[in-house]
């Protein structure tokens, strides 16, 4: 993976000093408030409702595990020993006291990392696929081109002040695993008639208050002229983004109002004038970008082993066929570690846990941790022949949930807990869902059944894009659950839809209870919940929640 | 207002040479003076025969293409920050310095504070006039204090990449 190198290192220690000296100065009172909030949202420190949070970059989700140690250490001096893993493969601390943050900044620069441009309206984490640079299915190895966007959008001189936030993410293979259709800038990799390796641009995704999927832009894009495109797209976004209203500021706001066409224009208009200056990549450089991301050396690994453990333990057979990810090494599998266990916080981890992780990385998983859109941690590089191992050490740790991407894979943001955004709570919720559905799935097989709990309509937890949403929002001073159904972030992406009137938080869980027993009745074998429901369409569920008011 | 002029590639706190004159009032005989967008474009003519140096200042929604063939008539163009989240004049600095090639000076105005305006000299800008309180001494050491630059832009400074991948001999350490 990618290593700072003189200069990487030497920008994020400056970063950090320069925070320390802009926090004094708000301690002072030489800066006010209004013009110290810009400062600390682009180093990752938001005020919540009980103390700062302080969001830490993850670049496309990619971790050491001397990082991960460092993140723990993190945890412990400055938080309540543990951390939260969020769907923009970042983590964020809770209880963080403003005096400490510079000393964290400096601590997270010493371990190659910062928290820069993790909030603010600039451009945020690239993220990415989690198997990236594993899966048998990829075009390339998306992984190097995030992190030469991550440098070009650090401190980006031009961009720092934009209409909002500003989200791109990648995929290297056409099984979108990266959400692309609903991030402001979509990247997919793609290859030209010559074999030369580029993209497929998106543009104009995004969740909130007006979801909407992506447009494609360009067909292609050459490799090397990704940069001069990104900032054609990103300068026609400042200079014409609408800043009079904060809920019509995001890029898509801005290309439905001109039409994808129209956009078109402008953005290849002023590309045509950028293309061919100092933001073309050489190939020096992408080849030295690349190199960092060449695969681990990989054993010879003996797969029988495997298959007979398997045979002789249920569990692990029943974990094995949730949480693996075929790896495009023979003898090899990638392997998802759930932070989701029954009746847990989706994401959190706790300092123990992420100590405890990092020694197996680097025991059985060349040194490495990932993390996901979906709030897991994935080792990607197992022996077969060792699964059998680490399943049992990540058991012990409560870490072998086998539920990846079943419906107790809840995806749930802060909410209402931490959140002063929030209209409602979504930890909970998330917490007696699983535990009731565990019990459900445990039953039926439910197979591929996401849930998403988003505690406001900034939509953090993607509930649009859930295969059941839940949206928490606030009526006449109560708690009110609004669900969607249908949503997908994958390659036939699409927005769910409502069902009908709310629920009040003692009534989702059983709401949800029963839409997933009507669904039972009407699956055919053993369908998806996503399938029979583009089958059926929403009526039987609607006359099982409301009957036939 | 404390005026930091860049122009010379250090930073000095200087004197203001000129005067923003308002819509209406009378341009000063003998000094330098910026008008707004919307005055240069009703009195432009009739200002030609004036031998003072002149400048223009823009909004924060206004365009420098309105005026690109009068460029050349102007000394001084400012940029006005209405507030902390208005960014579209780092794009119009930048535009002006690498398009439009504008050599005169680049003048940021409103709500300039010393934690931007090293971002906005890398976009083009060479004088700040402060927000009003702000001590113009200390904010010079904001130009210091971040060396590295991963992307081109208005300014000289070579990117990381281009130290990077510099032939040997001329490779910094670091
Ligand atoms: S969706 Fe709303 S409540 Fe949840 S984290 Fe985002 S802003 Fe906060």
């Amino acid at each position: 993976m990618y290593a700072y190198d003189a200069l990487d290192d030497r920008l994020v220690r400056e970063r950090a000093a320069q925070f320390r000296g802009q926090v004094a100065r708000r301690i002072s009172g030489a800066l006010s408030e209004d013009e110290f909030k810009p400062l600390r949202l682009r180093n990752g420190l938001y005020l919540q409702l009980h103390a700062y949070m302080l969001r830490v970059a993850i670049p496309y989700g990619l971790l050491n595990a001397d990082q991960l140690r460092a993140l723990a250490r993190i945890a412990r001096r400055y938080d309540r020993g543990y951390g939260h893993f969020t769907t923009r493969q970042n983590i964020q601390f809770n209880w963080i006291r403003l005096e400490d943050a510079p000393d964290i900044l400096e601590d997270l620069a010493a371990a190659g990392m910062h928290a820069i441009q993790t909030s603010g309206n600039c451009i945020r984490n690239t993220t990415t696929d989690q198997f990236a640079g594993v899966a048998a299915d990829e075009i390339e190895d998306p992984r190097p081109w995030a992190e030469i966007i991550r440098q070009w959008s650090t401190l980006h001189p031009e961009f720092s002040f934009l209409p909002r936030k500003f989200k791109v993410a990648i995929s290297g293979s056409p099984n979108d695993r990266a959400a692309i259709a609903v991030h402001d800038i979509g990247l997919s990799m793609a290859r030209a008639p010559d074999g030369g390796t580029g993209f497929r641009v998106w543009v104009g995704g995004g969740l909130g208050r007006t979801p909407m999927l992506a447009e494609a832009i360009r067909d292609f894009l050459p490799g090397e002229d990704l940069l001069s495109y990104l900032e054609a797209i990103l300068r026609v976004y400042n200079a014409e983004g609408r800043r009079d209203n904060l809920y019509k500021s995001r890029i898509k706001i801005l290309v439905s109002a001109l039409g994808i066409d129209r956009f078109r224009e402008l953005v290849e208009a002023e590309w045509a004038l950028i293309r061919d200056s100092a933001l073309r990549l050489n190939e020096a450089e992408i080849s030295r970008i690349r190199a960092q991301f060449a695969p681990p050396a990989y054993e010879v690994a003996e797969a029988r082993q495997f298959a007979a453990r398997r045979m002789e333990d249920t569990a692990f057979a029943r974990w094995s066929t949730a949480n693996l990810f075929s790896h495009k090494q023979p003898g090899y599998a990638a392997v998802t570690v759930s932070l989701k266990p029954a009746g847990g916080i989706p994401g959190d981890i706790t300092a123990n846990q992420m100590v405890a992780l990092a020694d197996l990385a680097d025991e059985y998983s060349c040194g490495e941790i990932r993390v996901t859109h979906r709030q897991n941690l994935v080792l990607a590089h197992v022996r077969q022949d060792r699964l059998y191992d680490l399943w049992r050490a990540l058991d012990s740790l409560d870490l072998a949930t086998p539920n990846l991407m079943r419906v107790t894979d809840i995806v749930a943001c802060p909410g209402l807990d931490f959140c002063g955004l929030a209209t409602a709570r979504s930890i909970p919720v998330a917490q007696r869902l699983s535990e009731r559905l565990a019990e459900i799935d445990e039953r039926h097989d439910l197979g591929e059944l996401t849930i998403n709990i988003s505690g406001c309509i900034n939509s953090c937890a993607h509930h649009h894009v859930g295969h059941i949403g839940i949206l928490g929002l606030e009526k006449a001073g109560a708690e009110s659950y609004q669900v969607t159904l249908g949503g997908s972030s994958a390659e036939d992406a699409s927005l769910g839809k409502i069902i009908g009137r709310g629920f009040s938080a003692d009534e989702i869980v059983a709401a949800i209870e029963t839409i997933i027993l009507t669904w039972l009745e009407q699956r055919r074998d053993g369908e998806r919940f996503l399938d029979s429901l583009r089958r059926t369409g929403p009526a039987p569920f609607r006359e099982a929640l409301y009957g036939q008011d | 207002m404390p005026l930091i002029d860049y122009g010379n590639g250090n930073p000095a706190i200087a004197d203001d040479a000129w005067t923003h004159v308002a819509d209406g009032a009378a341009l000063p005989p003998d000094r330098p003076a910026t008008i707004s967008l919307e005055r240069w474009k009703a009195e432009r003519d009739g200002l030609s025969g004036r031998n003072l140096p002149l400048g223009v200042r823009l909004e924060s929604h206004e365009r420098i293409e309105e005026i690109l063939p009068d460029l050349p008539r102007l000394a001084l163009i400012a940029l006005d920050f209405p507030n902390l989240n208005d960014g579209r004049h780092f794009t119009t600095a930048r535009l002006l310095r690498e398009r439009y090639r504008f050599g005169g000076q680049v003048r940021a105005t409103g709500q300039v504070l010393r934690d931007q305006i090293d971002l906005m000299r890398r976009c083009g800008f060479d004088a700040f006039e402060l927000a009003p309180g702000k001590d113009g001494a200390s904010a010079a050491a904001a130009f210091e204090e971040i060396s590295v630059v991963y992307q081109p832009a208005a300014d000289t400074r070579p990117t990381a990449a281009q130290r990077r991948n510099r032939p040997p001999e001329q490779a910094v350490a670091g």
